[in-house]
């Protein structure tokens, strides 16, 4: 069989494996598809009038995109988590789910992008930043670290993605040559990656919450907590409604190293909050004013508190193995440390870091309806792109649509859901 | 499929890295900007202390004289006018607040020449000239007016620049600014300003 | 299986070789980006050339847009007596007009914060809405702010596409086309003083100074950044910028800090200066003083 040809089946196929699913599959793409719709309108909306029809303002010129592309950033890097066990020490339970958290950082990385992109004044001139068209400031500005990095880690994860799944789709052996020391080069990539955007905050005098060393490892911490928790949700529901046999052990050691990242990163906000409050300086601003307010300005307070809380939640369910291992405690865990990390690396970084801002002045941002539209829509993105890759991808690795079996238009699906071919289509 | 060594597989992957090196390479802008070294390490190669000549004429407007006041000599004439400090009958709307426990009107203004003004050591300027006369007692004032650096300029900064009189923006018969003397007999457009209006607040009021 | 092995090696060599090609075509190509000062003079003078004809058409035939250079010899510096401002905005107003800053949404360069006196230069407690029927009020001193003009500037530092430099005279400016509007710069400086196009940018048609310098005053678009450009269309032709000139009290000093006789080389050597948030290193050129 040509290239071409098995190229074609390959395409052919997962068009048809996306199109074909029950009620829930299709309320929620549904649902993503209404979101995504509902983005692109308030997009527009801002490319028309500009970003005044966001909050920020000159005091604080970053905001909700920013703040949710900080944060998956770290979902993006926190693929390694599983990467590292599986193919380093070649530790069985997790190797077989791997693709799916490299699936994951795919989506998030495509996120991240989008959330640059619609966060710029002149998104017509985004090509200024690649050359040989543009100029890329590079070493210079770590915005143009950033933007490498990430694209790089893309196609890292992109490429090895692609081969390992349609090797097994060809039913042939993936390239060791090209897959493995890209994967060698994913765990350096995807620690840099967050490490590169944390450094584009550390590097910034004029923001003293941000310029402190402790930024990259605490983002480091943050991001290995949240990644693996949507991670550990999309698995119990594949072990659910597909086939795919997914061991206790993996999820629970999953959770386990979780805790260990959710214990580091309170321990590294309590050394931040010690060093402000007992040097008390004037940097002390900032942390006051997401803890505590400052000069009756409190916007934050609610929601400083509730990641705070919900970080110790997650926590203590994660480190007791009885409530790690009840799958009701675990999601709970799960939930919990996903939002607890969204609010303090998105806006309970973003917003104590500008504000005072630079001459002391206090601008109190709430994101505007059409930013969380055009973010909401950003995630339905991600979610989609994510949703459609993991229905290719689960047959896939279940040995169910390769090139020998893929679905045809007239088949009827089995009542096992699987896609093996009625006897009469074979080949 | 034969394994390969691992001597292959290194120089294999050197080839490829340096490919990825060259792309990287390409990425990176290769147009360099001279950066301009620090102001002072200029300063410091050019010459040195500057010659300033302390008894240069220097060009102003015409001194903001009230309506009608000058030439004084319209009224005055020039007889020998005692010197000795007394209250006077004339002139009684300039209220002295300017070091009047130790001087009067006399001691500025010349007591036979009425259209001059006199310096302490009993020479004559003009009123044109009137900063020399305020330059004796405040002589840094008056050494930072000469560099321009008290008081207004307009202009260019390399070029012809104008100068004002001391007497534009103080009146010398009560020169001081200060809050206390707000409504106190000031003469109008000596008055504590009213600021312009303030920024609007981001996200309105 | 095995006759697809040549198809494939062909089609990675293929691609490699498009790589290295993309490579070379990178390294060449990147040495002729596109903003102002990148292109040759020729090309200036015609991009300058084009803005001037549309601008007088949307603005009137009396706008002239000058694209002078730094002056040799020259590098800018900006003096400020604090004994002397009396916090009465006039030079906010004169930069607005002066430099077609947008009336609304409202982008002043200049801002004036009122400080108390027994705090000293205490951001944290500063204010620039102050709104007192006169000033200066009591116990209270007023410290003006815009663009330092650093020697170290953070600002150009960050910007991913290097569309903001620092002149050979010292000032630093934006190029309004090159802009993409990431806000870096602004998150980057430590004296709050740039600002950002939120929407599209409106000036009275009446109230245009048609007197424009491509990388000062010209109308900006929307979504790029601006700043105080210590007035380059005034004085890269040997003027005062617009709030030295304004300001009545005589509190701003502007002059040449090569020039030994200058006014700022005076205050400096005269005077005790401080900058702001020193600290920083970021080398301002923009000194504060205390004259009296």
């Amino acid at each position: 069989m040509t290239t071409a040809r098995l190229f074609w089946r390959f395409y052919a196929g997962s068009v048809r494996v996306v199109a074909r699913g029950n009620l829930p599959y299709w309320a929620w793409i549904a649902f993503l598809l209404a979101l995504i719709v509902s983005g692109a309108l308030a997009y527009a909306r801002q490319v028309e009038e500009g970003l005044a029809v966001t909050a920020m303002r000159d005091p604080v010129a970053w905001g909700f995109y920013i703040g949710n592309f900080t944060f998956l950033v770290g979902v993006a890097a926190a693929a390694v988590v599983l990467v590292i066990p599986a193919y380093i020490y070649r530790w069985g339970p997790i190797r077989e789910i791997v693709i799916f958290g490299e699936l994951l950082a795919v989506s998030a990385v495509i996120m991240c992008l989008l959330f640059v992109f619609v966060d710029i004044g002149r998104p017509d001139r985004f090509w200024h930043l690649f050359p040989p068209f543009g100029i890329l400031n590079f070493p210079s500005s770590l915005l143009a670290w950033d933007v490498l990095v990430l694209n790089i880690y893309l196609l890292i994860n992109f490429v090895v993605v692609t081969n390992l799944l349609y090797s097994a789709f060809a039913r042939r052996d993936y390239n060791h040559k090209l897959v493995w020391p890209l994967v060698l080069l994913s765990v350096p990539m995807a620690i840099s990656i967050h490490t590169v955007t944390a450094f584009l905050y550390t590097g910034l005098v004029a923001r003293p919450y941000w310029n402190t060393s402790i930024l990259a490892p605490q983002f480091l911490a943050s991001a290995f907590c949240s990644g693996p928790a949507i991670l550990l949700v999309v698995l119990q529901i594949l072990r659910r409604f597909t086939t795919f046999r997914i061991k206790d052990e993996a999820i629970w050691k999953i959770a386990e190293l979780m805790a260990y990242a959710v214990f580091l990163n309170l321990f590294l906000h309590g050394a931040e909050i010690f060093k402000e409050y007992y040097s008390d300086t004037h940097h002390l601003l900032h942390t006051r004013y997401l803890y505590e307010g400052v000069g009756g300005h409190d916007t934050l307070l609610p929601y400083a508190w509730t990641a705070v809380a919900l970080n110790v939640v997650a926590f203590v369910l994660f480190i007791i193995p009885r409530t790690r291992r009840n799958r009701v405690t675990l999601n709970i865990g799960c939930a919990a440390i996903y939002a607890g990390v969204y609010i303090e690396k998105g806006m309970g970084l973003i917003l104590p870091g500008l504000t005072p801002d630079a001459l002391g002045e206090i601008y109190e941002y709430r994101p505007s309806l059409t930013e969380i539209q055009v973010a909401a829509g950003i995630f339905a993105v991600g979610f989609l792109a994510f949703t459609l890759m993991l229905k290719v991808a689960v047959p896939i690795a279940l040995g169910q649509f390769h090139v020998d079996a893929v679905p045809r238009r007239e088949r009827i699906p089995s009542p096992d859901n699987s896609l093996a071919p009625a006897p009469r289509h074979v080949g | 499929m034969r394994s390969k060594s691992a001597i292959d597989r290194i120089e294999g992957w050197g080839g490829r890295l340096r490919t990825v090196i060259l792309a990287g390479a390409a990425l990176v802008s290769c147009t360099t900007e001279p950066v301009p070294a620090p102001w002072f390490k200029a300063a410091q190669q050019a010459a040195g202390a500057p010659a300033r000549d302390e008894t240069e004429k220097l060009e102003a407007p015409a001194p903001p004289f009230s309506a009608g006041i000058f030439p004084c000599s319209r009224c005055h004439g020039r007889e020998p006018f005692s010197r000795e400090r007394r209250e006077m009958s004339a002139h009684k709307e300039i209220v002295l607040r300017h070091d009047e426990a130790h001087r009067w009107c006399l001691d500025c203004h010349d007591a036979t020449e009425r259209d001059m003004l006199r310096l302490a050591g009993g020479e004559l300027v003009p009123f044109g000239e009137s900063y020399r006369l305020c330059g004796q007692c405040h002589g840094d004032k008056y050494r930072d007016w000469r560099a321009g650096v008290h008081g207004r300029r307009s202009g260019e900064w390399s070029g012809h620049r104008t100068y004002l009189l001391c007497a534009h923006c103080h009146n010398p018969h009560q020169p001081g600014f200060h809050p206390g003397f707000q409504g106190e007999d000031v003469p109008p457009g000596r008055q504590p300003i009213v600021p312009s209006p303030p920024p609007v607040r981001p996200g309105g009021a | 299986m095995s006759d697809e092995r040549p198809d494939r090696r062909e089609f990675l060599s293929r691609v490699a070789g498009t790589t290295v090609g993309a490579a070379v075509t990178g390294v060449l190509s990147a040495c002729a980006a596109r903003r102002l000062r990148d292109l040759p003079l020729e090309e200036t003078r015609e991009r300058i050339q084009a803005l001037e004809r549309d601008y007088r058409r949307r603005f009137g035939p009396e706008v002239s847009l000058s694209g002078a250079v730094a002056l040799p010899g020259v590098i800018f510096g900006y003096a400020l007596d604090l004994s002397r401002c009396i916090g009465c905005r006039r030079c906010v107003y004169a930069c607005v007009e002066e430099n077609n800053l947008s009336r609304d949404p409202q982008i002043h360069w200049i801002r004036v914060l009122e400080m108390e006196k027994r705090l000293g230069i205490d951001f944290a407690h500063s204010d620039s809405y102050y709104d007192s029927r006169e000033v200066p009020r009591a116990g209270h001193f007023y410290v003006p702010m815009a663009c330092q003009q650093c020697d170290k500037p953070p600002c150009t530092k960050v910007c991913p596409v290097k569309a903001t430099w620092r002149e050979p005279d010292g000032i630093v400016v934006v190029d309004y086309d090159w802009c993409i509007g990431c806000r870096y710069c602004m998150a980057a400086c430590p004296y709050g003083s740039r600002s950002f196009n939120w929407a599209e940018p409106m000036v009275p048609p009446n109230e245009i100074n048609p007197t424009m310098h491509v990388l000062g005053n010209r109308p900006r678009p929307k979504g790029v950044v601006e700043k105080c450009t210590f007035c380059v269309q005034r004085t890269r032709a040997g003027r005062y910028p617009a709030c030295v000139e304004a300001c009545p009290v005589g509190a701003r000093k502007f002059g040449n800090l090569l020039d030994p006789d200058g006014e700022v080389r005076y205050v400096i050597e005269n005077k005790r200066v401080l900058i702001l948030k020193d600290d920083l290193n970021t080398m301002p050129k923009f000194f504060y003083f205390y004259g009296a």
